[in-house]
């Protein structure tokens, strides 16, 4: 730093010195060279992103509009898929309804398992084995949706359809299991099961960091206490690590909510209807899986309302988001990190 | 010292991109000389050899076929090279009409509209003519049986969900040799908008429109029934289920039992050559330029299987560029050849084009050339 190059006496109050000192600051003396340089190109790439978000928001805006002002009539008889006199609110709103059911279902699978494996991780591994574990977990976030999606659907859904077609008979009370059973297993149900594997890494690799990040003086205090490693892990590690976890389930609720190809390979879509009957087949469609079925064939203003589709997906990506932010800033506070 | 740092730095990220120009500059020498080398190739009639890219793309139903073709007609000219892009028919025609793509594949023809912005486009003629036949499989996963005869209204009603088990008596009723299961029925459809479809779909509410009433349409009408993404996906769907049925190109259907579809009063398997024969014995669609064969397909004409996907090749009769306008010739006189054919039917199913509607096609081919 230039202040140390000069000797000055610590004592005197404010001299010329470092008046001195401060104008050089001022004048942006202290970044010179490359660190200005520098500071352009952060500046720049914080900027960028911004401004890619905004042009995104732009595009969607501009593309979707001509659909979401085009009459019900117009725009039924330009999209094949929409019957006649189908406006597009009432075909996005089953889609809309289509996606969270299956990301909140995938959640729901994906976070138990997920926390009772950082935990394990970070608390009952031996460690050797514990590094291998999270390194294949780590490797489980590596495969390619498209492969998700072949297994999910020539694989999984084949060993599944058994379990299914129990729960619908044994539990066919519940609404999620009411209905016919889909005879080929490519129905919601599936799909979840595949979600929740895809989001597992995710979820993991991030409670796994904020698990161990719990204070070690908690644990001890926790365990001289007298508390089993279970009274101590709930009692010390959970609460510091809460937040951290919502904050995970919102990443995976993300990619989720976004996941195109291996729900398109696996669902056996329905359309235009609000069904919790998870288990029948062409009762649900995400909408990231709807736009890539369709957009190939898609001309005019069928392509504009496929843009519409995607920016609603846009607006509740956004939407959850943002409540998992707020939240994460509200649990934080009462938290036992503090 | 930090002025140093940085300097040395600089320079060293000065050479890191000196060796990367250099090695991009010797990969790009590195493919030039391998082309030319062995020069087997025949030349066209002209006795021109053809090089250059040929981009087109659309119809996803002829991509296999294409493959072949390509291979074969890039086989012939080592140094043309032609991509396919499977963009879907509605965006081929759309990239064809913007002028994206000088040779496109669709499953339908042109519309009027449509044909009169591609001639803009072309600023001439537009050739069209059915390329790829190949016929549509009805096809069904139960256990040791390999054929069962079905009317067109049986059919319709299977797809339709008004029969629901495999022992139903209109079944039985054409099937006296069979024993049928009591199966439940899956129909499996395409999810996605497909040429596939449309083609079903139309055959079946040309046949029987007063069981199939819907809209003729690249989805599919009925709700609530299984579906997948993509030939293979129905196929793949069929073959895990029991006793699902669906509709798929034929060439896909593996091992799957198919549906012997009635016509008049007989039942005919699916095959390229009864396919063929359909639109051999169509009428063509009049009132469009000499170079545009468009049909009107005739489902009910004995002896012809009447399910058939028809996807036409469509391209311009005059190219701004001569070059194009070689490759596109050569391309399609290639596809049009008695070998050509063989690889079509060989790699996809598709039905050969009958020697006389070829010899017509190939005359209009002969006529592209560069405007101008």
């Amino acid at each position: 730093m230039t202040t140390t190059d000069s000797p000055q006496p610590t004592a005197t109050p404010k001299g010329p010195v470092s008046r001195a000192t401060a104008r050089r600051r001022r004048s942006g003396d202290t970044e010179r060279g490359f660190s200005r340089v520098f500071r352009w190109i952060a500046t720049g790439a914080g900027s960028l992103i911004l401004a890619t978000l905004a042009a995104v928001a732009l595009f969607l805006l501009l593309r979707a509009w001509p659909a979401i002002t085009a009459s019900d009539e117009e725009i039924s008889s330009a999209v094949g898929r929409y019957p006649e006199g189908t406006s597009l609110l009432e075909f996005i709103g089953p889609l809309i309804f289509g996606t969270l059911l299956a990301a909140v279902l995938a959640l729901a699978l994906a976070t138990p398992v997920a926390m009772g494996i950082g935990l394990f991780i970070s608390h009952y591994a031996p460690r050797r084995l514990a590094q291998v574990l999270g390194y294949l977990v780590d490797l489980l976030a590596a495969i390619p949706s498209v492969v998700y999606g072949l297994w999910g659907f020539l694989v999984l859904a084949p060993v599944v359809k058994p379990i299914w077609f129990w729960l619908g008979d044994n539990l066919g009370w519940f609404p999620l299991f009411a209905g016919d059973v889909s005879a080929t297993g490519k129905s919601l149900a599936t799909v979840s099961v595949v979600l929740a594997v895809m989001i597992l890494p995710i979820i993991t690799a991030v409670s796994r960091e904020v698990f161990l990040q719990t204070p070690k003086l908690h644990e001890e205090a926790a365990l001289a206490l007298g508390a089993t490693r279970w009274e101590m892990i709930r009692t010390a590690v959970l609460p510091f690590g809460r937040s951290g976890v919502i904050s995970a389930a919102m990443l995976g609720l993300g990619r989720a909510l976004g996941e195109t190809m291996a729900v398109l390979m696996i669902i056996s879509p329905g359309f235009l209807i609000y069904s919790l009957q998870i288990l029948a087949g062409a009762q649900h469609q995400t909408i990231a899986a709807y736009i890539a079925l369709d957009f190939a064939e898609a001309t005019g203003l069928a392509v504009n309302a496929l843009i519409a589709t995607g920016l609603a997906l846009f607006l509740i990506t956004m939407a959850v988001n943002m409540i998992a932010r707020a939240i994460v800033a509200r649990r934080k506070e009462f938290s036992g990190a503090n | 010292m930090e002025r140093h740092v940085k300097l040395s730095r600089f320079t060293r990220a000065g050479s890191a991109a000196m060796v990367g120009a250099l090695a991009l500059t010797l990969a790009a020498c590195g493919t030039d000389p391998n082309t030319g080398d062995d020069s087997t190739a025949e030349a066209t009639e002209g006795g021109m050899e053809l090089s250059g890219t040929l981009s087109g793309g659309g119809a996803s139903s002829q991509e296999s076929a294409m493959e072949a073709w390509r291979a074969g007609f890039q086989s012939q000219h080592p140094d043309v090279t032609v991509n396919y892009d499977p963009t879907g028919s509605g965006t081929g025609r759309e990239q064809f009409i913007a002028g994206a793509f000088p040779f496109i594949g669709s499953d339908a023809a042109l519309e009027d509209d449509e044909m009169t912005a591609a001639e803009e486009t072309c600023g001439s003629d537009v050739i069209e003519y059915p390329g790829y036949i190949s016929p549509v499989a009805v096809a069904f996963n139960l256990e040791g049986i390999d054929s069962v005869n079905m009317t067109p209204e049986t059919i319709a009603s299977i797809f339709k969900g008004d029969i629901t088990t495999w022992d139903d008596e209109a079944i039985a009723a054409d099937n006296p040799d069979v024993e049928l299961p009591d199966t439940d029925i899956t129909v499996v459809h395409r999810s996605d908008p497909s040429g596939t479809t449309e083609n079903f779909v139309e055959y079946l509410s040309t046949v029987v429109p007063d069981v199939w009433d819907f809209e003729v349409e690249d989805v599919w009408p009925v709700e609530g029934q299984e579906s997948a993404q993509g030939t293979s996906g129905v196929v793949s769907t069929i073959t895990a289920g029991e006793g699902t049925i669906g509709y798929a190109d034929a060439s896909a259907i593996g091992e799957l039992g198919s549906v012997a579809v009635g016509v008049g009063d007989e039942f005919v398997p699916y095959s390229p050559e009864a396919a063929a024969e359909v639109v051999a014995q169509s009428p063509r669609v009049e009132g469009t330029a000499d170079t545009v064969w468009a049909y009107d397909l005739a489902r009910d004409i004995p002896g012809t299987y009447p399910i058939v996907l028809v996807s036409y090749h469509i391209a311009c009769t005059t190219y701004e560029d001569a070059e194009t306008a070689e490759l596109v010739k050569g391309l399609y006189s290639y596809i049009l050849s008695d070998e050509g054919q063989e690889q079509g039917t060989a790699a996809a199913g598709s039905a050969p084009v009958s020697e006389e509607l070829r010899s017509e096609f190939l005359t209009a081919v002969e006529t592209i050339s560069a405007a101008g």
